[in-house]
């Protein structure tokens, strides 16, 4: 066979399933895209922004478990794409970005739009090529999507030089399509030191992270639960991983979570962390976090063991394959009195959410929306308070539905990952929960969600202000509330009407309920504004730095009477 | 990636390990290695590379400080996709004191 550059791309692309990818077409990727439109048979969304390209590939990745794939050009645009490529490092999302770079001879001349996107996502990504020659693509490609794929997923960047894209060169087969690398083998001694620590443990708690959710864990997760007796805490990455109204769920713990998980773990004699990684947002001030406890840690990524936590026992396997192995050596049916503890718990300090039944309040409006949209519904956010909201508070009964901005905190997160998951999975409903802020970050991507007639509704909790910071000054600088409030209102229904999608006010909507219920009925996008008080606060609260115990608010004062 | 030495400045605090890393030779894979150090805030006093036998890997020789935060270092470099082995050393291994002479002030 004889083909340029391009043309094994997009051919390698295709042996590898993609069926879509976004971007955006530019000077040094145009042999890519004469290619893919050649092709036909890979459809192109065509985004506004390529941070947009990056988050469409995530939502569409999370969704479904596998890599997914944005396109940019050289310079501006691969920089543009570096956020998202970032945001998808931190939370372990395989992503194959693929930029077009100055032609070889050009390379280090400062060309037009030539940046060394190589150098720059370095420590953004799992690992990343560039391309010297179009016979070399046959083996970068299937690598960059086992990379992605193996192991704790991430993201992987293919920078391909514009003459590379162009050159033809003979090859006599297609390499294999790439598949994940089989994850790493673990001793039985691993697992019977693990059952040990649990079965000799009083209280013990799991701690159920994204990983859960990376290896397919939930089930055996909430089996080792139910067997050990142990409750379990679901981070903010794993929430869906276990029903949230599990008895045994105890909720979402850290700086923003239920008293009844920061209880718990302050509590605990055995802290079993599973596919979860210590964040600071979770533990608070580290040197009292589940001070009392013992740690077992599973991670698929042996260099989260002992990072920040060190462990008593820590074992870098797949979270499904070891519980599974886990489950054979657990003593069933134990700890009555530590189970009936936590059960009250739950029910004396669980989340408290003040106007739930007004759909005109955070918590109303989020329980409404989940009443129509359905549970088969994938949600997603941005980044602020209208994200610890609906973290806290939406009642997750599956994994794969939940997608937020955990580790790097992006705002403009939602509505591309929204668009993303939509375009993967056409027959759900897609709820993009948003704020003001933070939609303006991408807001350019309503275009994209109306051109592509997406299922997807925008629910925008509109404060008029960057919310979480405003709650931060509120708190911990004196009330003294410094350019986290807009000056300037805008239109959002307005802007929305501009791009040609549907929306509706709750402020004059005579019946918000009965309009979430009309809207939720069509399937074309919507935008749905709802104005919040910039006064509503999330809690609880931990302040940052300190520790869980000290969480204000909320049930936050329960602490001071345990 | 030809032969290069350089040296970061640094007083002599501390114990010292040597880090032995075999990786494959091509464009980039030093700044792979080196900025994983500088973004996991970890000093690096000194560095040596040089291709090893046909040129397809090379060896990496790292001066480090021997901290608690080593074993964290070593199973960071052994994820790039690059890295082909780690090893640490001792500080008394010989591969940095006989380029003692060269860094005379």
């Amino acid at each position: 066979m004889r083909m340029s550059g391009a043309e094994i791309l997009i051919g390698l692309l295709e042996r590898q399933d993609v069926r879509m990818v976004a971007g955006i077409p530019g000077g040094a990727n145009l042999p890519i895209y004469d290619a893919l439109g050649s092709n036909g048979r890979i459809r192109h969304v065509l985004v506004r922004h390529e941070q947009a390209a990056g988050f469409i590939a995530q939502g569409a990745a999370r969704v479904t478990g596998k890599p997914a794939v944005a396109l940019a050009t050289s310079g501006p645009a691969a920089t543009n794409l570096l956020t998202a490529v970032a945001d998808a490092m931190l939370d372990s999302v395989p992503i194959v970005c693929i930029t077009g770079q100055v032609p070889r001879a050009l390379i280090g001349t400062d060309a037009f739009q030539e940046i060394d996107i190589c150098g720059m996502s370095i420590p953004a990504t799992k690992h990343n090529f560039l391309v010297r020659s179009a016979g070399e693509l046959l083996e970068v490609l299937p690598r960059a999507f086992h990379i992605a794929a193996s192991g704790r997923p991430g993201p992987v960047l293919v920078d391909v030089p514009r003459d590379v894209q162009t050159e033809e060169v003979s090859f006599d087969s297609w390499p294999e399509p790439a598949w994940p690398a089989q994850p790493p083998a673990f001793d039985v001694t691993d697992v019977e030191r693990a059952a040990e620590l649990v079965n000799a443990a009083k209280r013990p708690l799991l701690c159920v992270g994204g990983g859960v959710i990376q290896s397919g864990a939930s089930r055996v997760v909430v089996e080792l639960a139910q067997k050990a007796g142990a409750p379990l805490v679901t981070t903010l990455m794993a929430l869906g991983a276990v029903d949230r109204d599990h008895p045994l769920n105890l909720g979402m713990p850290g700086m923003h979570g239920w008293s009844s998980a920061n209880i718990a773990i302050e509590e605990c004699d055995l802290f079993v962390a599973i596919g979860a990684r210590f964040d600071d947002r979770v533990t608070g001030k580290l040197d009292e976090f589940c001070p009392s406890a013992k740690v077992l840690h599973v991670d698929i990524d042996a260099s989260e063991i002992n990072k920040v936590r060190c462990a008593h026992a820590g074992v870098a396997a797949d979270a499904a394959a070891f519980v599974k192995a886990l489950l054979a050596h657990i003593e069933a049916g134990r700890r009555p009195g530590w189970l009936r503890h936590v059960a009250l718990l739950k029910a004396r300090h669980g989340l408290a959410t003040p106007g739930i039944e007004d759909p005109r309040k955070p918590y109303g409006l989020i329980a409404h929306v989940a009443s129509v949209a359905g549970v088969d519904a994938i949600i997603t956010t941005d980044v602020g308070r209208h994200q610890m909201w609906v973290a806290q508070s939406y009642p997750f009964k599956k994994p794969r539905a939940w997608l937020t901005s955990g580790g790097l905190g992006t705002m403009g997160f939602g509505l591309p990952a929204a668009i993303g998951a939509a375009l993967a999975q056409p027959g759900r409903p897609v709820v993009c929960f948003s704020g003001d802020g933070s939609l303006l970050m991408n807001i350019q991507e309503l275009a994209t969600a109306v051109e592509e007639d997406l299922n997807v509704k925008i629910i925008l909790m509109n404060n008029n202000s960057l919310g979480l910071v405003r709650q931060q000054q509120s708190l911990f600088y004196g009330g003294r509330i410094f350019q986290s409030d807009f000056r300037h209102k805008v239109d959002f229904c307005l802007v929305a009407e501009g791009f040609g999608m549907r929306r509706i006010d709750l402020e004059t909507a005579g019946d918000p309920a009965s309009a979430l219920k009309e809207v939720f009925a069509d399937e074309h996008p919507w935008l749905v504004h709802a104005p919040i008080s910039a006064e509503e606060m999330v809690y609880p609260m931990v302040p940052p730095g300190a520790a869980n115990s000290s969480m204000i608010g909320g049930e936050g004062d329960v602490w001071a009477n345990l | 990636m030809s032969g290069q030495i350089f040296e970061t400045a640094g007083d002599c605090r501390g114990e010292r390990a040597i880090l032995e890393i075999t990786v494959r030779n091509h464009p980039g894979v030093m700044s792979h290695v080196c900025g994983l150090f500088t973004r996991r805030a970890f000093n690096v006093e000194g560095i040596l590379c040089m291709p090893v036998g046909d040129g397809t890997t090379s060896r990496i020789w790292l001066l480090v400080d021997e901290d608690e935060r080593l074993v964290q270092l070593e199973k960071q470099l052994a994820k790039l996709e690059d890295v082909m082995s780690v090893s640490r050393h001792g500080a008394n291994h010989e591969v940095f004191v006989r380029l003692e002479e060269f860094f005379r002030a």
